[in-house]
């Protein structure tokens, strides 16, 4: 009973609670001029992967060292259905920290709509700061009114994972498998399978979460179409022979079982059900000791897609919220965290990718020392984000909506719930 | 000797006071912290969605001032025209049918059992409350394992389990959740009726012995009409929960599926609610389920009056 009271009654509450705190004379919410300008402490919250965690709190703990009256104070985001769902709710509430670093650009649009985020355009050296560091990738970043309220942080290109063990025993190359295109790719998902080797080729999570596109769709329309982002000028660009080359692809996975459908408890491709996944660099700490894994780029229907070829960013960003007060200190600790040296210990001990313009060059022995995190840093000058528009959250629920219907369960011709998908979405964000 | 002061006689200052506070004032007092924390946490949240409901509105920081035009019924024709809202309630009606009846039938069963002098009685109904009190992410990896397409269930039936398999079948993936639900709450129903058990006189048994009843005579005459509040708290206690259910189709069924299958109107309003930015129309969903839950309850208890 309390598990499914909880969400009802927690929504209620946050109904009511927020209400009253929307209601109030906004004593959390300094003039933006004054508080640009503020310094003192300050609290910040980070994501609950391990890896980041340990970034996180040898971060601070240099800051403090060198600031003794500024000091900073970081916890893990509090547990919730999601982060997004935490931290919208700390936004109505008024107490959401300074900063987050885990801020997702699908997000963005819905915390900005809440004013809950600073525009990062309010520092003098903001935007500069933005652009200097993350090239021209930082445009995809600004909000529609041009300002960015998210500094582009890290990127986790998508790409295709595979275990090597599994390919071996399924009399499939470990150094070249041919998954370039999609016929190739279909070929050895049917050799994996029918081999024994694994239970599933590929296992991308089958749930109807909006965020789910990312990991099946996204990347390979990225690849398919150029670089196309799902809704570009006000159209979604979706319905179209790339969307439907990619969208023809995963049903002829998910028709021939090739690709489960059911829920999976745990990560399908360390626990080797799986023998290929969808997936970033961030997971790599996960299958370590677990799985003897390759990397390739993601398929596209005719094949030769390049290392510079490309996919869906997966990016996690940092944005100011304006509960804070001392926002001076905020940007400062911010320019702190994304400095070149900081830059340089997240790639170190998470082996995700900095947005940060060059690299591969900026980095030159790490990527030496680690070669298998080369292609990831390649990856990143080419990753497209998520569009950022109004109503983002519903346009991708309307996309995976459809996608559900008609690619997993096959209850639709996928054509049409393509065309009827970018209907809806073309209404939602004109 | 008692002096009796007529009522006529009394202040008037007193009489109001009596009249208002009642003739004992400190129940009042005592009282106050419950009804405090019922306007609280259930009457103003209440309140106040129903009047979001009727307005444009979303959630702002501190000192955010956006406007929240009234809207009329608007929000409530975009959720009844809402094909995957209707989906939604017809699923939940599915799930109180199969739930609500298997709940009480099972639970006063096996109440009526754990009450009789069997062996292993304490280990039977701890085994039937460890479920209710475990957390439902972790039981629901083991419903995963027996439910899943090559789960140990399909296994056991072979030829006889559904192509898709339960979870991800459009026709079974609900009664599939009702009866893990019904499973799952079991423990807690069974305290219940535990409880009314006792309060049910052995003289009665005794007398249906002596007459000739026989185990299920007995059952039927003496111990069903015993427990009959008992029965209709369970029943009203199983609608209201079972019209709450999130969790189960959230992580049983890929959130709600296949195809929006086994989606709860709960989940629809957090979707709409907390992740889409659009309380207002979430508000909407919860005062129909408030509405449907009533008239369920209230058609429930006129069949069960006397």
């Amino acid at each position: 009973m309390k598990s499914r009271t909880l969400p009802s009654i927690a929504t209620v509450f946050l109904l009511a609670a927020t209400t009253t705190a929307a209601c109030g004379d906004g004593g959390n919410s300094p003039a933006a001029d004054t508080a640009a300008k503020a310094h003192g402490p300050i609290n910040i919250w980070y994501s609950n992967n391990a890896q980041e965690v340990a970034w996180g709190k040898q971060m601070v703990a240099a800051w403090n060292t060198a600031h003794p009256t500024e000091t900073v104070s970081a916890q893990e985001i509090p547990a919730g259905q999601t982060s997004e769902a935490v931290i919208a709710a700390s936004i109505t509430a008024g107490n959401a920290p300074c900063l987050i670093y885990n801020t997702s650009p699908a997000a963005v649009p819905n915390f900005q709509a809440q004013g809950g985020l600073v525009a990062l355009d309010d520092f003098a050296d903001g935007a500069n700061y933005v652009n200097a560091r993350s090239g021209s990738t930082a445009g995809q970043y600004k909000s529609p009114d041009g300002k960015f309220y998210q500094l582009p942080w890290k990127s986790n290109p998508v790409m295709i994972f595979y275990n090597k063990t599994e390919f071996a025993k399924a009399g499939i190359s470990t150094t070249a498998p041919p998954l370039g295109t999609y016929a190739q790719f279909l070929d050895t998902a049917k050799k994996v399978v029918s081999s024994g080797a694994a239970k599933y080729a590929i296992y991308p999570s089958p749930s109807s979460q909006f965020f789910q596109p990312w990991f099946d769709f996204y990347p390979m329309y990225a690849a398919e179409s150029g670089g196309k982002q799902l809704v570009e000028n006000k159209k979604a660009t979706f319905d179209s022979d790339a969307g439907k080359a990619v969208t023809g692809f995963w049903q002829q996975l998910y028709a021939q079982n090739l690709a489960g459908k059911e829920a999976y408890n745990g990560d399908s491709f360390a626990d080797g059900t799986a023998a290929m996944a969808s997936v970033g660099p961030w997971a790599i700490a996960a299958y370590k000791g677990k799985v003897d894994w390759g990397v390739v780029s993601v398929p596209t229907q005719t094949g030769g897609a390049s290392e510079q070829a490309p996919t869906f960013s997966d990016a996690k960003n940092v944005a100011i919220y304006t509960a804070c007060k001392n926002r001076g200190t905020a940007w400062d600790f911010l320019k702190f965290s994304t400095s070149a040296e900081q830059d340089g210990k997240l790639l170190e001990m998470t082996g995700q990718m900095p947005l940060r313009q060059g690299l591969e060059q900026q980095y030159a022995a790490y990527f030496t020392a680690n070669p298998q995190y080369k292609v990831f840093a390649v990856k990143t000058a080419h990753v497209v984000e998520v569009p950022n528009i109004p109503q983002s959250v519903e346009v991708w629920q309307a996309f995976r909506d459809s996608w559900s219907k008609s690619v997993i369960f096959a209850k639709e011709d996928p054509n049409k719930a393509l065309s009827d998908a970018a209907t809806k979405i073309n209404g939602l964000v004109k | 000797m008692t002096i009796v002061v007529p009522r006529g006689n009394r202040p008037r200052g007193k009489r109001l006071a009596a009249g208002i506070l009642g003739r004992q004032p400190i129940g009042l007092l005592l009282s106050a912290p419950y009804a405090v924390f019922i306007a609280a946490v259930f009457a103003y949240p209440l309140g106040l969605a129903v009047w979001m409901s009727f307005h444009h509105y979303i959630f702002t920081a501190p000192g955010v001032q956006v406007p929240r035009p009234f809207v009329g019924l608007d929000n409530y024709t975009a959720v009844v025209s809402d094909p995957a809202v209707r989906q939604a309630f017809l699923n939940i009606l599915v799930f109180l049918v199969i739930n609500v009846p298997l709940t009480v039938a099972l639970s006063l069963v096996l109440a009526s059992a754990l009450n009789a002098a069997i062996p292993f009685r304490t280990l039977f109904r701890i085994s039937y409350y460890v479920p209710y009190v475990t957390a439902s992410v972790a039981v629901v990896g083991v419903w995963l394992f027996l439910f899943s397409s090559g789960g140990l269930v399909n296994n056991a039936i072979g030829p006889l389990a559904p192509n898709p398999s339960w979870l991800i079948n459009g026709f079974w993936a609900m009664p599939s959740i009702a009866i893990y639900v019904t499973w799952k709450q079991l423990g807690f129903f069974i305290l219940l009726y535990l409880a009314a058990l006792q309060n049910v006189p052995k003289e009665l048994y005794e007398a249906a012995a002596v007459d000739g009843a026989s185990k299920w005579r007995s059952f039927r005459a003496v111990t069903v009409p015993g427990v009959r509040p008992a029965t209709t708290l369970v029943t009203l206690l199983a609608i209201i929960t079972g019209a709450n259910l999130f969790t189960e189709p959230y992580l049983l069924t890929n959130g709600g599926g296949p195809n929006g299958k086994s989606a709860s109107p709960v989940l629809l309003m957090y979707q709409r609610g907390i992740e889409q930015g659009h309380p207002d129309v979430a508000a909407a969903i919860g005062v129909l389920l408030v509405l449907g839950v009533l008239l369920i309850a209230g058609v429930q208890r006129f069949l069960e009056r006397d």
